[in-house]
């Protein structure tokens, strides 16, 4: 019973796997265009995302579902995830221009590419490659993990083991480049006590919506002396002000 | 499905991921598109695992996204400590070790 | 004949070599220290020599039966190169043995004669360096059993003789003096060089013994070409024509070198060479007869410019060419020549350096005046002088009962036995030589001795001392005595015919020849006597006829080499320069140019953006995988 579901996906009849497989390939084939035509890199990780997707509904139905789980888990969830975190940090905002500033680029790397495609599908073309469909049971024969189990700890061992090393080594090396050297000793409690009594603001500013007459996120916030708070309207938000429609009233005061 | 087509489009994700390292100026983007790359290869690993009849491709292509994480974690932390100290993603900005 | 090992006190015989090796070390390594001595251990050495020299010669005439009086003391193996091999030895035979006795006889008197003559000059002891110097190369070259050994001798001469003419290194005539007699020699010495080739490619060895055994099988063209090629070296060494010009300027050094080198032994060289290949010369005719044309052409050659010289020490030079061709001439009439031609050369070496030295004594009296319209009347005031030089010039021009008139004799008589047009006109020049010899030996002396004073003012003309009148006295000696010695009873051809032959048919003390020679010596003699003797000699130089204008430019000997050789040399030259600078360097600075402008261009390559390099990267893995499928496909 299990070693059936862990086969599934390869008893499917031919007709529905092609279908699915067709569909996936388009799918893919455009999110990966897509990816490398948008402007915004969050759409870029989006349609990244698609295509990771996609790539695991393929591994499982040629029999190899650890493969796609561990891709949906550790690729999309985990790698993917981490590319946002890094956008969120330093370029949400960054976009790149379409003028190419290096003469001849897109073209060469057109023909480049081009050329590339050509010669691996001459490749693949003389390649021999037959039929995988009856040797899936094969494939599997005492189930999926416990045969990638088997050539890991037993022929690849050793691969194994220095990934594990590589793997400590990224952490390390992650860590050390990302880490900032303070230049003045980090401020205690008591120090942090001190500026504020120095800088004559001794309460904090009271949270956003006390003094609020709308709660629309484009407005700005109140404060208590009755001025408005500038830094209380996302930038996000102050960047999509239409040019020629007329800012509400209190806008006008935050960009004055 | 003949492993072939499954080739075929690794083929083309692979190129595709190739021309958008070429083309795109954001350094991020440009990642993503290595990863891209290195996605298309794996697609092919399992599908000559398939073909061959043996797991051996399988355990390629996880070892291959093993690497590919860990790669991806070096190069975000490079790309960050750039940023820091210039204030820009863009990969032609950097661009001073020229004639 | 194969020698005989040497034995007894023969033994010995590398002591000849050593005692003036010895000398040269440590007086030129020992530097300034030994300058208080250093004259003395010079002197001595040659002296060593010569006892040494005479014990061996008493040795050798000792040995009679098998074997002769040649005897071989083995040294050391020089060279051992697979079938080329050297062995270093002396070869001590009545050739050699003569030559020994005269180098280090004369050089010896000429030593001592130098502790005087140079004992103003505060180099006087890198000078007897280099005089013992010139006599361990000289002896090296008489003694030694292989022409290899012969022909290190040969350029240890050539450089001695170059440091010795340029001895006094800041005059720049001496030093232009020097290079050109090194630069002359060494065109003859390439002829000799080559010879020494030729026997090799030939016969396999180079040892005098091997050749002379094997010069049969080469046939008479090889002969021809050694004998023609030895006689080139000859000529180089013995300033025969056409490699005359540097002797005349060698007269730059000083007169002990003049005398010594110049007159005695380094110029006989080219003879003893070919006396000693004689079984070469043997077996060529042609090559005979160039020898006798050469010496023929130079005995005339040098006689009519020592009639122009003013100079003392050049017309003497001039003597010394035609004596020498006298010799080259004898040499090359075989059997019948060659006694003669060593028994003139032993004689020339008394009488000339006599001669040499007597203008050094008179050099020396007149504060070093060398032009002879600055002399007369001297014969009072230097009165051994004048008798010692008054002795050696009866012996040059041939009276006899003097040296010179036994051996000159003897060589026109063998130019006369020769027969036929050759003999004839042999025979001719060499009487008319004797006649211009005695016409420009006598203006020598009447110049110089007797007429009226015609000296600088400062002139105060004295006698030389001690050490400069005795070595004159003992060459006189020679002089008077020398050839009657060697050529009266056949003595020298009984003792020198085992190596060379001896002359066909004997002759007695008297002949036509000899006869017609000795009156055209008369003749001249009166001729100089009418011209400067009868007459005050001029202070100034008159013009004289177009023979004494081209005698005066030495026969035009330089302007000859100057455009045949010196300008198309130096056109050359500047070609090869040109040709260095514009090709090869051209060559070299395009290459670097290339290089340079390539990079220069490449490095634009290097834009800075990794989006270029990631192109390329992307194309050479197009590539790569492209290669990979033609090949597998």
């Amino acid at each position: 019973m299990s070693h059936q579901l862990l086969a599934a996906g390869t008893n499917a009849d031919a007709i529905s796997r092609e279908t699915v497989f067709w569909i996936l390939a388009i799918l893919a084939t455009g999110a990966a265009l897509t990816m490398i035509l948008v402007r915004r890199a969050v759409h870029c990780a989006l349609m990244l995302a698609v295509v990771m997707l996609c790539l695991a509904t393929m591994y499982a139905m040629q029999g190899a579902p650890f493969l796609a789980f561990v891709q949906i888990i550790v690729y999309t969830g985990a790698v993917l995830m981490l590319f946002l975190f890094v956008l969120m940090l330093i370029g949400i905002h960054s976009s790149d221009s379409i003028v190419e500033t290096i003469k001849g680029q897109r073209l060469a790397a057109g023909l480049a590419a081009i050329g590339l495609m050509v010669l691996l599908s001459l490749g693949i073309g003389h390649a021999a490659l037959g039929p995988p469909t009856h040797q899936n049971d094969a494939l599997n024969g005492s189930g999926n993990m416990p045969g990638i189990a088997q050539l890991i700890f037993s022929t690849y061992v050793f691969p194994f083991e220095v990934t594990g090393a590589l793997l400590i080594t990224a952490a390390l090396g992650a860590m050390v480049l990302a880490h900032r050297e303070r230049t003045s000793p980090k401020p205690t409690q008591r120090d942090l006590v001190a500026r504020r009594l120095a800088s004559g603001h001794l309460a904090p500013d009271p949270s956003p919506g006390v003094y609020a007459l709308h709660d629309a996120a484009d407005r700005p916030a109140l404060l208590p002396d009755g001025s408005t708070a500038p830094e209380s309207v996302s930038t996000a938000l102050a960047q999509r002000l239409v040019e020629d429609e007329e800012p509400p009233a209190v806008m006008k005061e935050v960009e004055s | 499905m003949s492993p072939v087509h499954y080739v075929a489009l690794s083929v083309i994700l692979f190129v595709i991921g190739g021309v958008g390292v070429l083309v795109r100026r954001n350094a991020i983007i440009i990642f993503m598109c290595i990863e891209l790359m290195l996605n298309a290869c794996n697609l092919a690993f399992v599908a000559f695992a398939s073909m061959h009849g043996n797991l051996d491709g399988q355990v390629i292509a996880f070892f291959v996204m093993v690497v590919a994480a860990a790669e991806v974690v070096v190069g975000l932390a490079i790309l960050m400590a750039i940023y820091r100290a210039r204030r820009s993603a863009s990969v032609d900005d950097a661009n001073l070790l020229k004639y | 004949m194969t020698p005989i090992g040497a034995t007894g006190m023969l033994r010995e015989s590398w002591l000849l070599l050593a005692f003036p090796v010895f000398g040269a070390v440590v007086l030129l390594l020992g530097g300034r220290r030994t300058d208080r001595w250093g004259h003395l251990l010079g002197a001595a050495a040659p002296i060593a020599s010569f006892v040494y020299a005479v014990i061996a010669f008493f040795a050798l005439l000792g040995y009679h039966g098998p074997g002769g009086r040649s005897r071989v003391l083995h040294m050391y193996d020089f060279i051992d190169a697979g079938s080329f091999h050297v062995n270093m030895g002396i070869l001590l035979d009545p050739l050699s043995i003569s030559f020994v006795l005269l180098i280090t006889g004369v050089g010896s008197l000429i030593h001592v004669y130098s502790i005087g003559y140079m004992a103003h000059d505060p180099d006087r002891r890198r000078f007897f360096g280099y005089l013992n110097l010139f006599i361990a190369a000289m002896l090296l070259l008489v003694v030694s059993d292989n022409y290899l050994g012969l022909y290190i001798g040969w350029e240890g001469v050539g450089l001695a003789s170059y440091l010795l003419i340029g001895f006094w290194q800041s005059r720049n005539s001496a030093a232009v003096a020097a290079k050109k007699a090194f630069v002359v020699n060494r065109v003859g010495d390439t002829g000799l060089t080559i010879a020494i080739f030729l026997m090799f490619a030939e016969f396999g060895t180079v040892s005098f013994q091997g050749v002379f055994g094997s010069v049969h099988s080469g046939g008479s063209g090889v002969a021809t070409a050694l004998g023609l090629l030895l006689l080139l070296g000859a000529c180089g060494k013995s300033a025969q024509v056409p490699l005359q010009s540097w002797l005349l300027d060698a007269m730059e050094g000083p007169t002990p070198v003049s005398a010594l080198i110049h007159a005695a032994t380094m110029v006989t060289a080219g003879v003893y060479l070919l006396v000693r290949s004689n079984p070469i010369l043997a077996l060529s005719g042609d090559a005979r007869l160039a020898v006798t044309v050469v010496g023929a052409v130079t005995l005339l050659f040098g006689a009519l410019i020592g009639c122009a010289k003013d100079d003392i020490k050049k017309a003497l030079a001039g003597s010394t060419m035609s004596q020498i061709g006298y010799m080259t001439l004898a040499a090359g009439l075989g059997p019948a020549g060659y006694v003669f031609a060593i028994a003139h050369l032993l004689a020339h070496g008394f009488f000339k350096a006599g001669l040499f030295l007597g203008a050094g004594s008179v050099m020396h009296g007149m504060n070093d005046e060398v032009n002879m319209r600055r002399y007369g009347g001297l014969a009072k005031y230097m009165p051994v002088t004048f008798a010692t030089f008054g002795l050696g010039y009866l012996a040059i021009i041939g009276i006899p009962p003097f040296s010179g008139f036994f051996t000159k004799d003897g060589i026109i008589e063998a130019a006369w036995d020769k027969g036929g047009t050759s003999g004839a006109i042999l025979a001719a020049c060499a009487i008319l030589g004797a006649g211009i010899t005695a016409f420009y030996m006598s203006r020598v002396m009447l110049m110089t001795y007797s007429g009226s004073k015609r000296w600088a003012a400062e002139a105060h003309p004295h006698e030389s001392p001690a050490t400069m009148t005795w070595p004159m006295i003992l060459l006189a000696v020679g002089s008077v005595a020398g050839g009657g010695f060697l050529v009266l009873g056949q003595r020298f051809e009984n003792f020198l015919g085992p190596v060379t032959g001896v002359p066909p048919t004997a002759h007695g003390v008297w002949s036509a020849a000899g006869g017609i020679a000795l009156a055209l010596a008369v003749a001249g003699v009166g001729i100089a006597w009418y011209m400067y003797g009868r007459v005050p000699v001029p202070a100034e130089v008159p013009r004289g006829s177009f023979v004494t204008v081209a005698a005066r430019k030495d026969l035009y000997g330089d302007a000859l080499n100057e455009s045949l050789l010196m300008r198309p040399g130096s056109w050359l030259t500047r070609l090869s320069v040109y040709f260095d600078n514009t090709g090869v360097d051209g060559l070299v600075r395009s290459v670097a140019a290339l290089v340079g402008g390539s990079s220069g261009q490449l490095r634009r390559w290097q834009t800075g953006f990794v989006r270029s390099y990631a192109l390329y990267m992307f194309a050479g893995g197009a590539v790569l995988v492209l290669l990979l499928l033609v090949v597998r496909l």
